[in-house]
């Protein structure tokens, strides 16, 4: 298991090499009501990585994408993007700084009125005024080229599947080329192939672009094939933070009972 | 606050002072329950009209979008206006015509169908038909969106959603109402004259001349324009209501049916108010 040394360690040497971090959460906490979802959360990613966010359902994971695009504000503690801490930035700030990063929802969250190309075409449209309409339409095919779909420009969401759906939100989050990609259960709900479709896909990005990545998920094999770290979290914090072999060699009974569930 | 704060406003209002911090359920104090959410809800609207303006007037605008809601809001619904329009004109003829029989006006006839048509069944009809239509449409589809986290997705894609889906829609209603407006005091009075013709044939000319003598553009203008602020109300309550939603199908269905039944509440509370400026600011 790495300790919080060896993490701190790691992090000093990804710094000095000049990767600092590229999202850094410290302390975290946010509550609905009664019910505190974070306690204290703690993470970091720098650029060409990929950290797995694993856990029960209800422990906050996909609470943290949403704190960490702004979409929801923690109660304490503080997130930085590139240096930023985005607490408390207006709408128009904040926009800036998600011009910088993809976000694929667990739902794939397509725009239902618009076709397939339509959707990828959405975020090109609004920030890359510059692009011509050929251009743009040459980009949405390269994107969905990508993700293998190339064939299904006009379809509408509705007339896909959820796997599909999937990738056209992949092509979607990297229109604009971000520098940080947020995934929430990229193969939730998906068949085993499919399953494997994405996340060779999520690698084969990875390797191509370098962005730093967060996944959320509950698949351990989709965490341990796409991510060069995990960390898993209980009660709000993270129990345990390393290479999938830590894990397994950890002696918390948590991480023993979710590896054996899992 | 959260950057999307218009659903969490006991979040960014401190507490009263003496007050509980806890929010008081319904079940706890039913009467205190209803003040606060009163409250609540005017807080928040008030919180999402001005985000609203604030995104409306900065760039980058969003002209695309407003052209199609424009063409949602008005071409879409010109029909059923121009529809309801013409049923009240034709109402209001024939039920006029029995009172001015009875007390020997009818050469008042045209002139009651003009100004009441014009003054005051036109816009009103129009806001509520309106309301039916567009704040229905507004509501259920911005609740759609926000149920099945597109409005998120917007969001995260760094496009503001109020400038991109409420400044739009808003500012659509308002611009379109005005022009609706017109287009149901049009069939009103073709099928006002048209219901008289049947009885007692006159020209069209002849009911216009007549309907319209001693009118100055201050009897007409001021009625119209004041539909622009049910425009304002529709577009608002409907796009508050779907954004705000929570709770799968039911919540969109709640949010429909709220944007409908509130904006057409607001819009027949606001014509009383209207209409009283227009008197106080124009006197006959």
């Amino acid at each position: 298991m790495a300790t919080t040394y060896e993490i701190a360690m790691k992090q000093a040497e990804a710094e000095e090499n000049g990767g600092a971090p590229v999202v850094a959460v410290d302390n975290v906490k946010r509550s609905f009501g009664s019910q505190k979802v974070l306690d204290g959360m703690s993470l970091s990613v720098s650029r060409g990585e990929t950290l797995a966010v694993l856990g029960r359902s209800g422990t906050g994971k996909s609470v943290l994408l949403r704190l960490i695009i702004g979409l929801d504000q923690p109660d304490s503690g503080s997130i930085r993007i590139h240096g930023q801490d985005i607490a408390g930035l207006p709408l128009d700030r904040m926009s800036e700084i998600r011009k910088k990063m993809g976000f694929l929802f667990q739902h794939a969250a397509l725009y239902d009125s618009l076709t397939v190309a339509e959707n990828v075409a959405f975020p090109l449209k609004r920030h890359r005024r510059g692009m011509s309409r050929s251009e743009r339409g040459d980009r949405v095919k390269q994107l969905m080229a990508e993700v293998g779909m190339e064939g299904d420009l006009d379809k509408m969401p509705s007339d896909i599947s959820g796997g599909m759906q999937k990738r056209v939100g992949l092509a979607r989050a990297l229109a604009l080329e971000p520098e940080i990609l947020l995934l929430d259960e990229p193969t939730a709900g998906l068949d085993p192939i499919s399953s494997g479709e994405i996340n060779d896909l999520i690698l084969k990005l990875q390797r191509e672009r370098q962005m730093a990545s967060i996944v959320v998920t509950h698949d351990l094999h989709s965490a341990r094939t796409i991510a060069n770290r995990l960390a898993l979290l209980d009660r709000g914090k993270v129990a345990i933070e390393g290479e999938f072999e830590d894990l397994q060699q950890s002696d918390i009974e948590f991480v023993k009972e979710f590896l054996k569930q899992s | 606050m959260s950057s999307s704060g218009y659903t969490n406003v006991a979040a960014v209002i401190p507490p009263l002072p003496g007050r509980r911090s806890a929010p008081i359920s319904i079940a706890e104090n039913p009467a205190t329950g209803l003040i606060d959410g009163f409250f609540e809800w005017f807080g928040s609207l008030g919180i999402f009209f001005w985000k609203v303006c604030k995104a409306a007037v900065t760039p980058p605008y969003e002209w695309r979008e407003l052209v199609r809601q424009l063409d949602e809001v008005g071409s879409k619904s010109l029909p059923l206006v121009v529809l309801a329009g013409a049923s009240v004109g034709v109402v209001l003829s024939m039920e006029t015509r029995s009172i001015m029989t009875q007390f020997g006006a009818k050469s008042l006839l045209p002139i009651s169908v003009v100004y009441a048509v014009i003054q005051e069944m036109g816009p009103i009809i129009t806001g509520l038909v309106v309301s039916g239509r567009v704040g229905a449409g507004i509501g259920a589809e911005l609740a759609s969106m926000k149920v099945t986290e597109q409005i998120d997705a917007i969001e995260a894609s760094a496009i503001n959603p109020y400038r991109y889906l409420a400044a739009t829609r808003i500012l659509a209603c308002m611009l379109m109402l005005p022009l609706l407006t017109v287009a149901a005091d049009a069939g009103g009075l073709l099928m006002g004259w048209v219901a008289q013709t049947l009885v007692e044939p006159i020209s069209f000319h002849q009911f216009i001349d007549k309907g319209f003598s001693g009118a100055t553009l201050k009897d007409f203008l001021p009625p119209t324009l004041k539909t622009a602020v049910f425009g304002l109300i529709i577009g608002l309550v409907a796009c508050f209501q779907g954004m705000r939603t929570r709770g799968g199908a039911e919540g969109v269905g709640r949010a429909a049916t709220n944007s409908v039944v509130l904006a057409s509440l607001f819009v027949i509370l606001s014509d009383v108010v209207l209409v009283k400026i227009i008197l106080v600011v124009f006197p006959n």
